[in-house]
């Protein structure tokens, strides 16, 4: 298999990554996010994402995300092994363009919601949820 | 506490966690908050503390020591994650099972006639034996429906101890901790008071001489048990007292006894007695 | 199958015509994420619901594509139009082919 460059510096970095992390590094947040987008340009605004300032447990962190006048809503934890957390497409009885649910963080991160318009644009809202460890182990 | 903090600074290493830079009062958690559920029911989560807890003049229920985000989960039966495992025990509670072909509603015609009982156990039975509410479960099964014994800790028991729980929300604890039950109690506050594992901690050096303190990014609450089973948001299901006792000796990396053993139902009337005057949160939310 | 999966909605039992109701759901799944190791060490493997869906007399409420970051016991709250008296069907859809559901009415009134 032909590696590009790009791939191989990944590889080596991964390499270390490994060494140093618990778990396997997946696709990478741009790529999850271009795979959404199509790569498409992402205007900040237009969507809100409330989540913990402090996540009392980084197993169960509600979350809510909002964008009126969208299609679908997309989250990725730019922390976690695997960045895609889950895509709401709103169907044509969907009353409002928002959803709440909870969601798993392996580590203090930024937690972005992408947002597609009915328009074909995107927008982005971006927050930073601290993941803390407890006290005795547990 | 003054009197405990010079103890405390007499401790061994394992208090150096909560030394070390976070002994100050953090609290994530309002604790003017108010714990109303489904805007109907209101739950009185601080009280006088009972005559025989000399150390603490208030006692508070954990609820008040997580953040609004872990209280609000509480506050709607829907939104508690507890209740799908309720809807599990209500399925169980009419499933007939064992050799004699019953199910626990042939007997208990309304789950609702257990109001009462959670708020009282453990408690000591006819024969003079301290008895919890999993052990009267478990007697049921294997002597009266022919069927085996659920794990003391496992999801069906902690279901059934739940809804059964959930028959004393709103009520107030109270064990009896004198008669028949006093040589338990004094057996389980010896057990809360004693040193043991490796880091050599009591329950009282967290529960009782740092409560509202972080210990790392953890708020320490006063280790009440009125809210059991609860359901944690660390590992996503029910847990029980004992359950919760065998992991807080492994976090001191003791040797935890076993669920179910004399030394943990003494504890836990203990505990539970620490709790008096709280009000019962079965089936509640914690981190 | 996974064992022991649980489903529970809430849905008000009746509504306005055209009104906007919210709908809560919950189901007791363990989302095994791929990422744990049992006690030999070995990767635990990926188990979980990938997709949830909700429809409303057969229109599209939502439809959700779920990773293994939602959170055991997945939760979703959302809004649905009600136009007319009928039946919101849920659908869990797990990663080993399993299809769970629930199905609540609504009436106008």
């Amino acid at each position: 298999m032909d590696f590009s460059r790009r791939e191989t510096i990944a590889l080596g970095l991964g390499a270390v990554a490994l060494s140093v992390m618990p778990f396997r590094v997946a696709a990478s947040t741009e790529e999850v996010i271009a795979g959404f987008t199509g790569g498409a340009d992402v205007a900040d605004g237009g969507v809100t994402l409330t989540a913990p300032e402090i996540a009392e447990n980084g197993n169960t962190v509600p979350i809510t995300v909002a964008a009126p006048g969208a299609v679908a809503i997309m989250i990725v934890a730019t922390g976690n092994p695997e960045p895609a957390v889950v895509t709401f497409n709103f169907g044509e009885l969907a009353a409002s363009q928002s959803a709440a649910t909870r969601i798993r963080l392996a580590g203090t991160q930024d937690v972005v919601a992408i947002a597609k318009m009915a328009d074909g644009s995107f927008v982005r809202a971006t927050s930073v949820v601290k993941v803390t460890i407890g006290g005795c182990g547990g | 506490m003054g009197m405990n903090l010079f103890k405390t600074t007499a401790a061994v290493a394992g208090l150096a966690l909560i030394a070390t830079g976070m002994a100050t009062k953090m609290t994530h958690a309002d604790q003017g908050a108010k714990l109303i559920i489904n805007g109907e029911l209101t739950i009185p989560t601080r009280a006088p503390a009972p005559a025989h807890l000399e150390a603490i003049d208030e006692i508070t229920s954990g609820w008040l020591y997580r953040t609004g985000e872990t209280q609000a989960l509480e506050m709607d039966d829907f939104d508690n994650p507890s209740f799908v495992f309720v809807d599990v025990a209500l399925d169980l509670f009419d499933k007939a099972d064992g050799s004699e072909g019953k199910a626990c509603s042939s007997c208990h015609e309304n789950v609702e006639d257990f109001a009462g009982l959670t708020a009282s156990m453990p408690r000591v039975n006819a024969d003079g034996m301290l008895e919890t509410t999993t052990e009267l479960v478990n007697k049921c099964r294997t002597e009266r429906m022919g069927a085996e014994a659920w794990s003391y800790s496992g999801g069906k028991m902690s279901a059934m101890t739940s809804l059964i729980g959930l028959q004393s929300r709103g009520m107030p604890v109270n064990v009896a901790i004198d008669g028949a039950a006093k040589p338990y109690w004094d057996r389980g506050k010896d057990l809360y008071y004693t040193r043991v594992g490796q880091l050599d901690m009591a329950c009282s050096n967290c529960h009782e001489d740092n409560y509202d303190v972080m210990i790392r990014a953890d708020h320490l609450s006063q280790g009440q048990i009125n809210g059991f089973p609860t359901y944690r948001l660390k590992n996503s299901k029910m847990n029980t007292t004992h359950g919760r006792f065998k992991g807080c000796m492994k976090n001191i990396r003791a040797q935890p006894f076993g669920q179910g053993s004399d030394e943990f139902k003494a504890l836990e009337l203990y505990v539970a007695s620490r709790g008096n005057g709280l009000t019962v949160e079965t089936p509640s939310v914690r981190n | 199958m996974a064992s022991g999966v649980k489903p529970r909605v809430k849905v008000p039992k009746s509504a306005a015509a055209g009104s906007a109701i919210t709908i809560k759901t919950l189901i007791s799944h363990k989302m095994e994420s791929g990422q744990r190791k049992d006690k030999e060490g070995n990767l635990i493997p990926r188990s979980i619901i990938n997709r949830f869906t909700c429809t409303f007399n057969g229109k599209s409420v939502i439809d959700i594509k779920m990773e293994p970051a939602i959170s055991t016991n997945p939760y979703f709250q959302f809004d649905a139009t009600v136009p007319e008296a009928g039946d919101f069907v849920f659908t869990w859809y797990d990663d080993d082919g399993s299809v769970y559901d629930a199905k609540k009415s609504v009436a106008i009134g």
